[in-house]
């Protein structure tokens, strides 16, 4: 490690090897008996400062081992105790009772992937135009306002999110539904949309801008082809990583979406989701679920790096808007 | 909204109809400038619904905790009896399990955290930058879900078979407070390391960009007067990132308090204040997680609400800290430049 970064060809490091102070010849032939102890001891303090130096970049490069150690570790395992347990039957069944092995997930994959669709179409038509609003009208008291807000809801708890969505969606209507879950994320996706919308469009050069509009183009127009379609990119990729944020969430959905053991489609009735499904079965007491929770984990986990690696995929290889 | 917006690109572009006010041109325009309020107005509102729905989440939260609030007063905050068939609730282990788990969880991963974005930033081959900061950025991307399976099933029992019988025995650690009593495997210490994990990735990617954005002349002025390169980050480079390294661990601590599913599964949800990090505690996310859905009568539903507002109250206020830490580096280092 040491030896990788001190032969970066790089003109930083070339300062410190070319440290070692020549003593320039006095008429008088020779150093004198200081210089010579000033030399000696720079040279010590030098060899000193170096090992500090090597010593850090190992102590830094050991840290970056090391914090990915806990990644490696989690998908090992995920990979060991889920990996026998997906199968056909894991997405094609329902759950079964406990004491009855085999069953699947297929209430909850489906629950998420309607769950997470009805998010997306709430939140990312708020999330975007709040976005556009930013970025046109940067500066004003309101734009700061709604930035700062927005800032604030996206580091709200989830599970606060979880408990309004049910004081305000679950308790006048009377009972739980697909809805109200989906209401939940579309709220949490809402603010992390907005912001990664508002970066991605500030983005767009000035210049295109001002070409749309001087050849006439309304501003609507012009935010509509010129500035968004430019802007594309980046938003799908903050669009993808809020969906993959919320594809994963369960605490917003423990009161809204409830889960449910068979498959529903209806939006009007509790729904199963993978992640209520893995918090249920992880907690229960019986092996044949803990099996279950870990392939179900698996297949989440599966779902949520496509998606980010989908989120990569579409800001590389377009316009470099400088975002990654 | 017109008036408040600086002289700039969209006054241009709403005074730019006039000058051509004839004929076909102008119906095509005044059509534009209807488009124009209908796009204004969309934006407007949907830039609205976010204040729109922070309010009406501090409202209906609020009203929902306010008969406990009303009932039990500051007492609310301090008492650590939990008895829903009493109906007396105290949220104090509650508050000091949630403060206690992020704080284990900082210590843990500050230094990690630092260390990897230090190295990914300044002395990472640049080969290795990209994958390295890339694995330390999955971590954010596991669901909190899976993080509480994988602390339930792999970190509980290591915690319990080796790690605390390890500090307890082998280290003669067992005389404090902290370190005392029997090995349960859900416990304080189970959550502080599962969230330290999670925190991870938040704290040092932004240290990461955080350092990134300190100028060049600052390393090159420190590197051009002889220093190491170790001694350029500490003298000149981690200095300047200071307040923003700061704001992120500051990030890291909101995420913490605020985790709910993890910590829910490890933690072993028990209401004490107890001193041991290996006893069971209680978190709020944590308590609103595991009761709300049995709560028996509707002053423990309201006590479970004004927890969800003291929890959103406290992750708001470090938040709103952390944002201007790191927002405060930001425009130091746009002024520097």
């Amino acid at each position: 490690m040491v030896g990788m970064a001190d032969s970066e060809p790089s003109s930083k490091c070339e300062v410190t090897k070319r440290h070692d102070p020549p003593m320039t010849s006095l008429p008088n032939g020779g150093p004198s008996k200081r210089q010579r102890e000033t030399a000696s001891r720079t040279r010590k303090t030098l060899r000193r400062r170096r090992a500090t130096n090597a010593f850090m970049v190992g102590v830094l490069a050991l840290s970056a081992v090391l914090a990915t150690i806990p990644l490696i570790l989690i998908l090992y395992h995920l990979l060991k105790s889920g990996l026998s347990s997906v199968n056909v039957d894991f997405f094609t069944n329902t759950p079964k009772p406990p004491g009855e092995t085999g069953g699947g997930m297929y209430n909850a994959i489906v629950g998420t992937l309607m769950l997470v669709a009805m998010a997306s179409v709430i939140g990312m038509p708020v999330g975007i135009g709040a976005g556009l609003y930013l970025a046109e009208r940067k500066g004003t008291k309101l734009a700061n306002t709604v930035r700062f807000l927005a800032d604030v809801l996206n580091g709200l708890p989830s599970i606060v999110m979880g408990i309004f969505a049910w004081e305000f969606l679950v308790k006048p209507i009377g009972h739980f539904s697909a809805l109200a879950g989906a209401a939940a994320l579309a709220a949490m996706m809402v603010p992390m949309v907005t912001r990664t919308t508002e970066e991605m469009v500030s983005l767009v050069p000035t210049s295109l801008r001002e070409a749309a509009l001087a050849l006439g183009y309304s501003r609507a127009r012009t935010a509509m082809t010129v500035v968004l379609r430019t802007a594309t990119a980046g938003i799908v990729t903050g669009a993808l990583v809020a969906v993959a944020r919320i594809a994963g969430e369960t605490a917003p959905l423990l009161f809204t979406a409830l889960g449910n053991q068979f498959t529903s489609y209806a939006l009007n009735k509790p729904i199963a989701a993978l992640p209520l499904q893995i918090f249920n079965y992880a907690v229960s007491p019986y092996d044949d679920w803990h099996a279950q929770a870990w392939a179900g984990a698996l297949v989440l986990i599966a779902l949520v790096l496509i998606i980010s690696l989908a989120a990569r995929a579409a800001t590389r290889g377009r316009i470099d808007l400088g975002a990654d | 909204m017109s008036q408040s917006t600086p002289p700039g690109r969209s006054d241009e572009a709403q005074s730019l109809p006039q000058p051509f006010d004839h004929g076909i041109e102008a119906a095509a325009l005044r059509g534009g400038a209807i488009v124009d309020r209908v796009y204004d107005a969309a934006i407007t509102f949907f830039a609205l619904c976010v204040p729109l729905l922070l309010l009406l989440l501090i409202f209906e939260v609020g009203k929902a905790g306010w008969p406990a609030f009303q009932k039990f007063g500051i007492g609310f905050l301090f008492s650590s009896e939990w008895d829903p068939v009493n109906l007396k609730f105290g949220a104090a282990p509650a508050i000091f399990g949630t403060i206690v788990s992020s704080i284990i969880a900082l210590i843990l991963a500050t230094p990690l955290a630092l260390g990897v974005a230090i190295y990914v930033a300044e002395f990472a081959p640049p080969w290795l930058r990209q994958p390295v900061g890339f694995l330390v950025d999955l971590l954010a991307a596991i669901p909190s879900v899976v993080y509480g399976l994988w602390g339930v099933f792999v970190l509980v029992p290591v915690l319990r078979e080796h790690v605390m019988p390890f500090l307890r025995d082998t280290l003669h650690l067992g005389g404090t407070p902290l370190f005392s009593g029997p090995a349960y495997g859900p416990s304080m210490l189970a959550a502080g390391v599962v969230l330290a994990i999670m925190v991870l990735p938040y704290i040092s990617s932004v240290a990461r960009e955080v350092l990134l954005a300190v100028p060049r002349s600052q390393r090159e002025a420190a590197l051009a007067l002889g220093a190491t390169r170790w001694e350029a980050i500490r003298g000149a480079v981690l200095p300047f990132a200071k307040s923003g390294i700061i704001g992120g661990i500051i990030l890291g601590l909101g995420r913490a308090l605020g985790e709910t599913m993890a910590v829910t599964m490890v933690i072993g949800n028990r209401h004490e204040l107890a001193a041991s990090l290996f006893a069971p505690g209680y978190t709020i996310a944590s308590l609103i997680a595991n009761e709300f859905a049995e709560a028996s009568n509707e002053m423990h539903l309201s006590a479970l609400m004004a927890v969800g507002f003291v929890l959103f109250a406290i992750t708001l206020l470090v938040n709103a800290v952390a944002r201007w830490l790191v927002w405060q580096t930001a425009s130091q280092a746009r002024s520097a430049k």
